[in-house]
């Protein structure tokens, strides 16, 4: 794939698995964070995009969602909401983040730690397994054409996964194309300031394959 | 001849299939068999009966075996069964008895394909005991529990978490119902077949003929639930609801369809129950259908107006699964596998009480428009994450995983 002249696409496929660690209240939550392993909050985060649940979601990341709906309380729901995952440079710093906005609350409102839950809150990690899309790509030109081709969890590893992936934290189109040369580094920005967080899959593909399509065939977006 | 697969390609879109023929290169000639215990009648069936054969179009070895007992069998997996879910069942020592000597006889029957295969997948608590008599086994063996054992009652569970951890991964449909095991538990919700019987489009005058043959009337409303004779059904309450909505529907009618499986020997005493429950009301029709009327619990389903799933407990609720395929809002109990698929406003209502749902009756069928778009997200969402490919690529996934052992990331070369 990358560090080649050609662009190899893959796909994934992502099972979920339970951890056995749960929560009933926000204390056991903070807890619990304070150990789980990094593969469950990346889950909790990224992995809602490729197992079954309804699109439309209300909240972007569970933590948030079981805030709200089993703790009822919106107000740290909304702070949880509002965590943007791909600002933080590792999962390290996003558990802290996480916590850090918990422990807040705890200070705030002793009542709400030891409030229980109407439902558990279930700590998952997953598995992906990658394998061969039987695309290549031969130059960047072609990206415009081959994107909306693309199967959204195809999307997911290039787009979503890459970042936890490649050193450079960057998307594997970037990727590729910086390893190319200079000659696409405006592209590469354009695409870094996609947010794919409030995004569905399809929704991240539609926006590549515009992004793609204006760059290489009318200039500037 | 258009293979099975091809037809699928037909609705899922081919890049589905293209990623079922993937997954399965590294299983290629494995051996893998699916154990339950019961052929006709049950969700698990319906699954096993378009999995097998398509597992076998992707190059992968796959079979079918059922268990067969007597009646002290299923009577205590059935006990197995409500305990799992929670109710306080004591299993008496001669029914764990003929539990474990069933599957001891079950065992000497199906010992050489199950210690000859690359993965087992045993369905539910009915078969579980025979890993304890295959020691010669080389595969990998997999529990998968279909039923929501999110509180089981402790003395149950411990009987069969000592079975349970003998195996090398188990598979719950929901986060929820995992268990405290030593092993990886898998979640992989079920799903529904689009070709079978029970979800095929219908002609229009094989789906009319349901109308006559059970005395309903088309230009009246329709509410429908199809499911076993399970008091965790809450048929009694679905009556109920339907009362409560008729005094202001006064033209409403209701279906009750269910029939029993073969191991379920409590249905009989719940249909006495609901025939009570029911009296002389001619508009309430409580059905009893072999375990092979699927195309006639397809055509009352695509009958309805509303369907209901009043359950108050459930594993999964693959009957919500086959009325959202045909576009028909649901009203379904707060539990379980329902919570996944029913979204408020979105596909349907979640409800608690017969009140609930008799609100939820009157709202959408005063709400005609609200009911169509509905109806419409309904099958969208089962298209994009109920149906059987994706079912089959999770198993796949769950044996490359463990097939690899691996922990997050496996590159399939």
């Amino acid at each position: 794939m990358a560090g080649n002249t050609h662009f190899l696409f893959n796909d994934c496929a992502l099972i979920s698995i339970a951890t056995g660690q749960k929560a009933m209240t926000l204390t056991e939550l903070r807890n619990n964070l304070i150990h789980i392993s990094l593969d469950s909050i990346y889950h909790h985060f990224w992995g809602g995009l490729l197992v079954p649940r309804f699109e439309e979601r209300e909240f972007n990341n569970d933590f948030a969602g079981w805030v709200r709906h089993s703790l009822r309380d919106p107000v740290l729901a909304e702070r949880l909401a509002a965590i943007d995952p791909t600002a933080s440079s590792n999962l390290e710093e996003l558990r802290q983040e996480l916590l850090d906005l918990i422990e807040e609350r705890l200070d705030e409102n002793e009542t709400v730690g030891w409030t229980r839950g109407n439902r558990q809150f279930e700590f998952l990690r997953s598995q992906l397994v990658v394998f061969d899309a039987n695309r290549r790509l031969e130059k960047p030109e072609d990206l415009a054409e081959q994107i909306p081709l693309l199967s959204t969890s195809s999307i997911f590893y290039h787009f979503i996964d890459a970042r936890r992936r490649l050193d450079q934290g960057c998307d594997d189109f970037s990727h590729w194309l910086a390893d190319l040369g200079d000659e696409h580094l405006r592209l590469c920005e354009q695409l870094a300031a996609i947010d794919p967080y409030f995004s569905s899959l399809s929704q991240i593909r539609t926006e590549l394959t515009a992004l793609f399509k204006t760059y290489f065939t009318g200039g500037s977006p | 001849m258009t293979s099975l697969l091809e037809t699928y390609a037909a609705i899922t879109g081919n890049d589905v299939i293209d990623h079922l023929r993937q997954l399965a290169k590294p299983l290629a000639n494995m051996k893998v068999v699916h154990v339950n215990s019961t052929r006709v009648g049950g969700g698990v069936a319906e699954i096993l009966e378009k999995l097998v054969p398509l597992t076998n179009e992707l190059g992968i070895d796959a079979k079918w075996e059922i268990i067969s007992g007597e009646a002290d069998f299923y009577e205590c997996t059935k006990s197995m069964h409500n305990a799992l879910q929670g109710n306080r069942e004591n299993i008496s020592p001669e029914l764990l008895q003929s539990y474990e000597q069933t599957n001891i006889a079950n065992a000497e029957k199906l010992r050489p394909v199950l210690e000859d295969a690359d993965f087992v997948f045993i369905h539910d608590p009915q078969p579980a005991a025979l890993i304890n008599h295959c020691p010669n086994r080389h595969g990998k063996w997999i529990w998968r529990c279909h039923i929501d054992a999110s509180h089981p009652y402790r003395p149950v569970w411990k009987y069969l978490q000592n079975i349970v951890s003998h195996y090398d991964a188990s598979i719950f449909s929901l986060p929820a119902f995992a268990q405290p095991l030593q092993h990886p538990q898998y979640i992989i919700p079920p799903s529904i077949d689009p070709l079978s019987d029970k979800n095929i489009d219908l002609p229009p005058e094989e789906a009319s003929q349901v109308y006559r043959d059970f005395a309903l009337d088309p230009d009246r409303h329709l509410i429908v639930q199809v499911s076993r004779y399970d008091r965790f059904k809450d048929p009694v309450g679905v009556i109920r609801a339907y009362r409560l909505a008729k005094r202001f529907v006064p033209d409403l009618q209701l279906v009750l369809a269910g029939g029993s499986a073969t191991d379920d020997p409590e249905g009989e005493i719940v249909v006495r129950e609901v025939r009570e429950a029911a009296g002389s009301d001619p508009d309430i029709h409580v059905l009893l259908l072999p375990p092979d009327a699927h195309r006639t619990i397809n055509a009352l389903q695509r009958a309805a107006d509303i369907v209901l799933q009043k359950s108050t407990k459930e594993g999964f609720g693959l009957t919500v699964t086959e009325a959202m395929w045909k576009s028909k809002p649901v009203i379904g109990g707060d539990t379980g596998g329902i919570r996944l698929q029913v979204v408020n406003y979105h596909t349907g209502f979640l409800v608690h009480t017969p009140e609930g749902a008799a609100l939820r009756i009157r709202y959408l069928l005063h709400q005609q428009q609200m009911r169509a778009q509905i109806g419409e997200r309904a099958k969208n969402y089962v298209r994009e994450n109920f149906l059987l490919t994706r079912h089959l690529r999770e198993h796949l996934t769950l044996l490359v995983g463990l097939h690899y052992e691996s922990r997050y990331r496996i590159k399939l070369s």
